[in-house]
């Protein structure tokens, strides 16, 4: 039997759009299962924050949690003054772990394995502190580049430097993502796919894909690990991004 | 508390205290959850989460070089097409696109103190 680990991310036209020009806007499947994702976030918020009692119920808890989470995270660091930017980290944090977690159920698709996706996401980040950090700061935004204490004659090779480091900043924001959600579901599969091919071997098969087998299992635990750490270091990392256009180098 | 003041209007003088008690011990109750969790708020210090686990740092040094890498590259790259100086954009650029990898890695290690952690 044919096995082919690229085919699940294979991005299929559910219904044509709008047409511009040339080129066909229609309603994918990464779509769909990104307005799934939105449901889902807004059924678990809306029923968990519905009843307000005074004593959470488990979807309550769940909830709160989750607000509180985010809400250490960009505490501790972007300061307080992060706060403001919490509906943005929060939309991003739990949209990403979402994705994630539904990619991991059987027979879905998963939105974050696509760099178009991640790109977008961390490009918003890169836009919103660069324009947040201009209007905030103006001209005084450019500080981030020139840190203090630094010899005249080797400021220029610093700042050059700590340009680059910035401009790269997207792109490992996107690609770490993209990456792992990548790598782990082209591992599942191709581990899943031993399973079926060891087990039509016969008895000696069967017996030799037991290995497989478990080995698929703790992959899946720790594919949700890396679904929910990629979520979570995707949140940190707009947070310390976030931090350099509130406070830039005094 | 709603079922309580739905009930004969005779002892409608129960309820508030009860009210009154209740809301004093939420508020004492709130005050006590203030200061518990006060000191992690204040703290500055090493980030509270920073250690939850490993792997978060790991994945996350791993593509911070070679992010920079290869802007350094794909700059360099494109200066040389548009002023025709190959192939000194892509040697000087790649140089320091390494250099603000390295930078990278070590503000995520932690080796650097990020500049805007410090104050």
């Amino acid at each position: 039997m044919a096995v082919d680990p690229i085919h699940q991310f294979q991005i299929i036209d559910l219904f044509p759009v709008v047409k511009i020009g040339h080129t066909e806007i229609a309603f994918t499947n990464s779509a769909a299962y990104m307005a799934v994702a939105v449901l889902v976030i807004m059924l678990f918020l809306i029923g968990g924050t519905a009843r307000r009692s005074l004593v959470p119920g488990r979807l309550q808890s769940a909830a709160e949690l989750s607000y509180e989470f985010v809400a250490n995270t960009i505490r501790s660091t972007a300061g307080t003054e992060g706060m403001r930017f919490f509906p943005f980290v929060f939309t991003l944090f739990m949209f990403i772990l979402v994705v994630n977690l539904i990619g991991l159920i059987p027979y879905t698709f998963t939105v974050t394995t696509h760099i178009v996706i991640t790109a977008t996401l961390a490009l918003s980040v890169f836009v919103t502190v660069l324009v947040y950090g201009f209007w905030k700061n103006g001209l005084h935004f450019f500080n981030l580049f020139v840190p203090k204490g630094i010899p005249v004659y080797i400021l220029p090779l610093i700042v050059f430097i700590e340009v680059l480091s910035f401009i790269s900043r997207p792109i490992s924001h996107s690609v770490r993502l993209f990456a792992n959600m990548l790598a782990g579901h082209i591992t599942l599969k191709v581990f899943a796919s031993f399973i079926t091919l060891l087990g039509g071997l016969g008895i000696f098969g069967i017996a030799g894909a037991t290995l497989p087998l478990a080995l698929v299992v703790a992959l899946t635990a720790l594919e949700l690990l890396v679904a929910f750490l990629q979520a979570y270091v995707f949140a940190i990392l707009t947070c310390i991004y976030l931090n350099d256009a509130i406070h830039p180098g005094h | 508390m709603a079922d309580d003041r739905r009930g004969t209007t005779g002892e409608r003088k129960e309820p508030p205290d009860d009210e009154a008690a209740l809301s004093a011990r939420l508020q004492r109750l709130g005050d006590r959850l203030a200061t518990a969790n006060r000191p992690s708020e204040n703290d500055t210090g090493p980030r509270q989460h920073a250690d939850a686990s490993a792997m978060a740092r790991g994945f996350r040094l791993s593509t911070e070089l070679v992010a920079g890498v290869v802007v350094g590259a794909l700059i360099g790259w494109l200066l040389d097409r548009w002023l025709g100086i190959s192939p000194w954009g892509l040697i000087v650029f790649l140089l320091l696109g390494f250099a603000a990898g390295v930078l990278n890695v070590m503000r995520a290690a932690g080796v650097v103190r990020d500049r805007n952690l410090t104050d």
